[in-house]
């Protein structure tokens, strides 16, 4: 409330001064209190993937509200993280492979395929494939010293594409994607390390182990954030020793990256010992398990630990091989070609004659070789002389079906139906007891009473709305006025059944096309809709 | 076992066939390497062929292939020996683009060799008509265009371009069509003169073959604009060039290494050399051409991945 009536009132009172407003009056307490901002607005920027993930499912062609795409886009970065190594990223199909089982508790009663489908679409939402630079942008403000306010460009990717040593292709989580993931928003890189191990240990101590195994994985995120920073930093001097600074920024980063390395490894192994006594003493079959768990994000940290040691240990050779080879490498001089403007463009203008000897230069070069292939003269004889497989046009010969005659196991023969049909064929105006007409089908054949029963029951029920689809005038009804049934086979109630006739309803516009179907098989069918 | 060579003073009565199990001996890891002694031992060239051989498998990896790393290795450390593997790539009528763990032995077809792909090979009907055979090649120059859209992608050697066949047929027909509209604007008569049809816009071409069709057998339909590319692409990713990663929109791929390092060393270049001969100069001040729409509400290229407008 107090910010609007200021924000209200700022310019009423500048006015009432008598001071024009030139400059807007700045919230908050200085550009160190804007610059916290922008940090958390940067930190809230790199969720809205995440958020996105949900909104936009319902865009996807199917029914997938029942996933929850944030949970599995989390995952995913979870994943990502714990998978990636320090030469190699995480393997795609690996992910997908240990996101598969989330999705499918999901939606267990979906497909595997669908599971497959959303598992996948969720890594790439991430690695946002759609946009050139897969990355994702926002936007935020931010007042200059000078008071005006100016609009920023935040890029950042949560989940990128390398490619690896061996050619393939792998993922990386960025170090936005394990801030989402921590949650430690905009924290350091070391303070965070130290934190995390502190509340471990606390927590060990306290016996807390939950809360510790947290921890722990918080710890190892940390290492691997660690490790990514020094990566890049190796990577950049490949590429250009020029682009990284070797004077001071890289050796102090190294030695302390070295002294926490010595230090942390003191940390863990303590960490470790008490756990495994944790491990060793705990009654609880839960809490012994959980220990267990921990023994092992422990061990794998000091092997990342290790790792991480041995890679600061090979930088400075590292940078004093690449200075060699870049300093004494001719400079590349290929600015790359524009392939779209300067061909493709050019080219398509032109008379097709001209062009296709353009593209055809292009295919020429472009297409790859191909090893012709080489032919040994015995397996050359071999082909030419093995006789040409028959190709049958009408392919494989059926085999003749064995028909066995299955016996005539109906309870009532088609002659039974008929006259049972014709009992019932009753004129409209003169409906009748179902005791006479079992008395008179009773006349004919004792078995016909039954048959006759059947269809009266079921024409206490009669399928109105199939008869007047199929274009029938004429429909068989039973009702039950509360008569009982006096009759030696039957009880129950003795029906009044009738025939009603069918008229089409004055209807507007189209009429049902009304070409009638043979009666007796609309009859049959009409009756077995009824069963 | 392979016999053990003659002392030396029976060795001027040698027979060719002792020469050869020389020959075969030297490739016994324990003898010593053409490194220590300065000529080139019949060892040494059978290994420079071998090297040549894996890199005429262009989809094995050196990370694949303990054997095929270590000649790369070697290639690499042992420079006689990466001239002898050169002279032998050269001899059979191969331009090696690049000797690296990433890529391999890269190596190129020169025009002549037996090992280039001619277009009438490539398509039979490309053979004879000429508007397939610029449908061919456009495909194949479309396909390298989407993957590196922008001249810095073709020339980062980090950088990783990700097509589908779809997306490629609605780019170029994009810009087909905005050729299209200039032309109408502009009040030209497009339509080619009947006796001459090889001065008809290469464009014209394009806009007039179907996108799709419906076949017997649920394939594509080969003369269709996405038929031309899904066979482009697919003899792409046999060339070691592409690799999919989904059937999404008519096929999606990745590229590889090789097939930025063919496009950016050998073929845009004889493509720029082409239109130079026709008396077009291409200029490019280095800035990507593909521009993002002006106010969004132009619809973009479907499909096609890019937030860019053809022309």
């Amino acid at each position: 409330m107090t910010t609007i009536a200021h924000q209200i009132l700022a310019p009423l009172r500048a006015g009432l001064t008598g001071v024009p407003g030139v400059s807007v009056p700045r919230p908050g307490a200085g550009p160190a209190g804007d610059e916290g901002l922008a940090r958390r607005l940067r930190a809230l920027a790199c969720t809205a993937p995440l958020h996105d993930l949900d909104a936009r499912k319902s865009n996807l062609a199917g029914e997938y509200a029942v996933y929850g795409m944030a949970e599995l886009g989390l995952a995913a970065i979870d994943l990502v993280t714990l998978y990636m190594d320090f030469d190699t990223g995480a393997d795609r199909d690996q992910i997908l492979a240990k996101l598969l089982p989330r999705a499918a508790a999901q939606a267990p009663e979906r497909p595997a395929e669908e599971h497959l489908r959303v598992s996948r679409w969720v890594l790439e939402s991430l690695i946002n494939v759609g946009s050139v630079d897969r990355g994702f942008r926002a936007v935020y403000g931010m007042f200059t010293p000078d008071g005006a306010y100016v609009r920023h460009d935040y890029d950042f990717k949560l989940i990128e594409e390398f490619p690896g040593r061996d050619g393939g292709i792998y993922l990386r989580a960025t170090d936005e994607a394990v801030n989402v993931l921590v949650g430690a928003l905009d924290t350091d890189v070391a303070s965070a390390q130290i934190a995390a191990e502190v509340k471990l240990e606390v927590l060990i101590a306290r016996g807390r182990l939950a809360d510790a195994q947290l921890a722990a994985e918080q710890a190892r995120y940390r290492t691997v954030q660690y490790a990514e920073t020094l990566r890049r930093a190796l990577d950049a001097t490949r590429r250009n020793v020029r682009a990284v600074d070797w004077l001071n920024a890289v050796p102090d980063m190294i030695a302390e990256a070295l002294d926490h390395v010595a230090d942390r490894y003191r940390h863990e192994t303590a960490i470790l010992t008490n756990i495994r006594r944790a491990r060793d003493e705990a009654e609880d079959a839960q809490h012994k398990r959980r220990a267990a768990e921990l023994v092992d994000i422990v061990k794998d940290c000091i092997r990342r630990h290790t790792q991480l040691q041995s890679r600061l240990l090979e930088a400075g050779p590292l940078f004093r091989a690449e200075q060699d080879r870049q300093a004494f490498a001719t400079p590349a001089a290929r600015a790359g070609t524009d392939l779209y403007g300067q061909l493709l463009a050019t080219t398509l203008p032109l008379p097709v004659e001209q062009a296709g000897t353009v593209v055809g230069a292009f295919f020429a070069r472009g297409a790859g070789f191909r090893a012709p292939g080489s032919v040994r003269l015995c397996d050359l004889v071999d082909a030419l002389l093995t006789p040409p497989v028959e190709r049958e046009h009408l392919g494989a010969e059926l085999p003749e079906p064995d028909l066995v005659a299955t016996p005539d196991d109906s309870r009532f023969s088609e002659e039974q139906l008929e006259a049972a049909l014709q009992i019932l064929d009753l004129p409209p105006d003169a409906p009748r007891r179902l005791s006479g007409l079992l008395a008179e089908a009773r006349r004919q054949d004792p078995e016909l009473p039954y048959l006759l029963a059947l269809l009266a029951v079921h024409a206490a029920s009669p399928p109105v709305g199939v008869a007047h689809r199929q274009g029938e005038d004429r429909l068989l009804f039973a009702v039950d006025d509360g008569t009982p049934l006096d009759d030696p086979e039957f009880g129950g109630a003795d029906l009044i059944v009738g025939t009603a006739v069918l008229r089409e309803a004055p209807r507007q516009g189209h009429g049902e096309p009304r070409d009638k179907p043979i009666g007796v098989r609309s009859r049959t069918s009409g009756v077995a809709d009824a069963q | 076992m392979i016999p053990e060579p003659a002392p030396p003073a029976e060795g001027e009565h040698r027979t060719p066939v002792e020469t050869v199990a020389d020959a075969v001996g030297a490739q016994d890891p324990t003898a010593p390497r053409a490194a220590s002694a300065p000529q080139i031992t019949p060892g040494d060239v059978s290994e420079a062929s071998r090297l040549v051989g894996f890199g005429l498998q262009p989809k094995l990896l050196p990370a694949r292939d303990a054997e095929y790393g270590a000649l790369v290795r070697r290639y690499r450390e042992d420079p006689p020996f990466a001239r002898l593997a050169d002279a032998v790539a050269a001899g059979l009528g191969l331009i090696v683009l690049e000797v690296s763990p990433r890529t391999g032995m890269a190596v190129a077809a020169a025009e002549d060799s037996v090992f280039a792909v001619r277009m009438g090979e490539y398509s039979r009907r490309a053979a004879s008509d000429s508007g397939d055979r610029f449908l061919h090649g456009l495909a194949h120059l479309a396909v390298a265009a989407l993957a590196f859209p922008r001249p810095e992608d073709l020339a980062d050697d980090g950088y990783l371009g990700r097509i589908s066949v779809n997306g490629v047929d609605a780019f170029v027909r994009q810009a087909c069509k905005r050729l299209a509209e200039r032309a109408e604007a502009e009040g030209e008569i497009t339509d080619p003169a009947s006796d001459a049809p090889g001065l008809e816009a290469a464009w014209r071409v394009y806009t007039r073959r179907s996108a799709t069709g419906a076949t017997k057998d649920a394939r594509r339909l080969s003369g269709s604009t996405t038929g031309i590319i899904g066979k482009a692409v697919s003899f792409l990713v046999d060339s070691g060039f592409l690799q999919k990663i989904s059937d999404d929109s008519g096929g999606t791929y990745r590229t590889t290494a090789r097939y930025q390092l063919q496009v950016r060393e050998l073929a845009a270049s004889a493509a720029m050399a082409e239109l130079l001969e026709l008396g077009i100069v291409p200029v490019s001040d280095g800035s990507a051409s593909l521009v993002p729409p002006p106010d969004g509400s132009e619809a973009l290229a479907a499909d096609a991945g890019l937030p860019f407008h053809a022309l």
